[in-house]
């Protein structure tokens, strides 16, 4: 069975957000990047899978050249080849076009099950798995926290609020991993040995059917025109804590009467 | 003028607060550019629920009632918006960002091809142009997006809990069925197991109580679960708690949990990590509890106490009590 994994590289998680000088998208001088943490765990299950069953894992991004590091934590990690589809010089692009990207690079390949994180903790937005299986017209199963392989098929275990889906999905498909699907690996000594002699193919939208003009800059579905800090919030009202009755009362009246959220 | 159709979520035949809140949303767009607000509702056995959604403003309601969407199915709901979407041709679509909106949404919008605005917490219409603001970088900082100018179809995912749910002078509520003939469902819902019974979500609550590192162990989550119980909120618990193995992952808050903007949120010795504060800090007031005067947690707090989570969350319990008498 083979696997095709897609990854997003995003600022990691303990950056500070500073916003760039166009007003519109972030300074990234200071940002550390890394894959993001949901899409380790679709690597971890692709690799779990094909421990068990043998086939390939292929992972795949669109970004410019920063994320060869990323591509390359993924093979040190067990995956066997990585595709990049180079942004450079293509103007931004958003949700949309990105999923058209991954499905044009994806439909090069012969796969069994395509696997993304169910979001990026980048521009959060949360819509990859979806489209995705969309532009390649495949049933998907997203926010996954526990698989079954059956002949030709999953049972999928999704988290919705307060209850879990259990899903039965033909294969090809698509599936979203949540967090609680696994325990992601550390790469091993021999595994980033190995990786550093894998090549990675970088290939240019058209490469990959798609034409980038078409859907980016001023033709993107959607364009961000303004990036801020979020709002200052005023400072801590401190209830003294001396008596703890007293302190519940205070803090319980102060919910009711002042910020009348009680 | 905008003509805006909204998808409206039901389970067990019960319509999502959150959805009335998109349908309001949708209402009061339509009326500013002159136009007018459909819903569309898919489930089985859900005739009944037009009444409630011409109460909203809806001046057409449509149905697909369809055996094989009794549980929820991607396909057949984007199927069910599609149809919906080819008799109204709206201008606007709105989808509440619940899972289900999620799931819907996105899939819909691909087969468009149409811009979407995702998870957003303000929304307006500026010459039939959405222009929305969203969280993104998990609540580190707010974009102001907009689709191409000009697109014959915008989508929008409203946040659940942000946006007022009103009814209005009623909608003529004209019923149109959908005739999805020929649907096929591949990927298919066959049970729902409900994780710990009738517990309210993170995601959809409007008040929640969260447990960090400082409640020491999962035996404390009883002391937690009683100001819970009061005050009408969820249970969250920071990442260190889940990690730590204290509760299931479904109930943490933070980057790599859920994103909530509920209207109260306490924090019970959690003591505010980046992660954390992105994930909970657009809430309309926050408590911090916590022993360390100098945790992170302070500096996004509304209230605070220094001081003995263990001694503060009982009292506060008995004093919600009391309060209610």
């Amino acid at each position: 069975m083979n696997h095709v994994v897609c990854i997003a590289y995003v600022p990691d998680t303990e950056t500070k957000i500073k916003i760039g000088s166009d007003g519109k998208s972030i300074d990234e001088a200071d940002v550390k990047w890394i894959v993001s943490p949901y899409d380790e765990f679709a690597l971890e299950e692709a690799i779990k899978a094909k421990e068990a069953k043998g086939g390939t894992v292929t992972v795949v991004t669109y970004g410019p050249a920063r994320a060869d590091v990323g591509l390359r934590e993924c093979l040190a990690r067990g995956a066997d080849e990585a595709i990049r589809i180079a942004s450079e010089g293509i103007a931004d692009v958003d949700s949309l076009g990105v999923a058209q990207m991954l499905a044009g690079a994806i439909k090069t390949l012969k796969y069994d099950v395509v696997w993304l994180g169910n979001k990026g903790v980048g521009t959060d937005a949360q819509v990859m798995v979806p489209m995705v299986a969309e532009f390649l017209d495949l049933p998907h199963v997203n926010l996954v926290t526990k698989i079954e392989w059956k002949a030709g098929a999953v049972t999928a275990w999704r988290e919705i609020e307060g209850a879990k889906e259990v899903v039965e999905c033909p294969l090809p498909a698509v599936i979203g991993a949540q967090k609680g699907l696994n325990e992601p690996r550390y790469a091993s000594l021999k595994g980033i040995m190995a990786a550093k002699k894998k090549q990675i193919a970088v290939k240019k939208p058209a490469e990959v059917g798609v034409d980038a003009a078409a859907m980016s800059g001023d033709k993107s579905p959607v364009r961000w025109t303004k990036l801020e800090l979020p709002p200052a919030r005023q400072a801590v009202k401190l209830v003294p804590a001396d008596d703890p009755a007293k302190a519940a009362e205070e803090l319980l009246r102060l919910l009711r009467d002042e910020a009348k959220v009680l | 003028m905008a003509n805006v159709l909204v998808f409206i979520e039901q389970r067990d035949g019960k319509i999502r607060k959150a959805s009335l809140e998109a349908l309001t949303l949708g209402r009061n767009l339509a009326k500013k550019s002159g136009g007018s607000v459909a819903a569309v509702v898919a489930g089985s056995g859900i005739a009944g629920l037009t009444g409630e959604l011409s109460a909203y403003g809806a001046a057409k309601v449509f149905v697909a009632d369809h055996a094989d969407l009794a549980l929820y199915s991607c396909e057949g709901y984007v199927a069910a918006l599609d149809a919906a979407a080819k008799a109204f041709s709206p201008n606007v679509v709105l989808v509440s960002a619940t899972t289900m909106g999620k799931d819907v949404a996105p899939r819909f919008a691909a087969r468009k091809k149409a811009g979407m605005l995702s998870d957003v917490m303000a929304l307006d219409i500026e010459g039939g142009n959405l222009v929305g603001n969203r969280s993104v970088y998990s609540g580190k900082a707010r974009a102001t997006v907009a689709p191409a100018a000009g697109a014959a179809l915008q989508i929008a995912t409203p946040r659940p809990n942000v946006f007022p749910a009103s009814k209005d002078a009623p909608g003529a509520g004209e019923i149109v069925n959908l005739d999805l003939a020929g649907l096929k469902i591949r990927a298919k819902v066959v049970k729902l197991e409900t994780s710990e019974a009738g517990e309210l979500d993170v995601a959809e609550a409007d008040k929640i109580v969260t447990g960090g590192r400082g409640i020491k162990g999962p035996e404390s989550w009883p002391i937690l679960r009683g100001l819970c119980k009061e005050l009408g909120a969820a249970l969250g618990a920071s990442r260190a708690a889940v990690d730590a193995g204290w509760i299931d992952h479904s109930h943490q808050v933070g980057q790599t949990g859920k994103v909530v903007s509920p209207s109260l949120y306490v924090a019970c010795g959690v003591s505010g990590a980046i992660q954390h504060l992105a994930g909970m800090g657009s809430s309309k007031v926050i408590v911090a509890i916590n022993k360390d005067p100098e945790a992170p947690i302070f500096k996004v707090a509304t209230y605070g106490v220094v001081g003995d989570l263990f001694q503060i969350v009982p009292a506060m319990t008995e004093a919600a009590k009391k309060m209610k008498g």
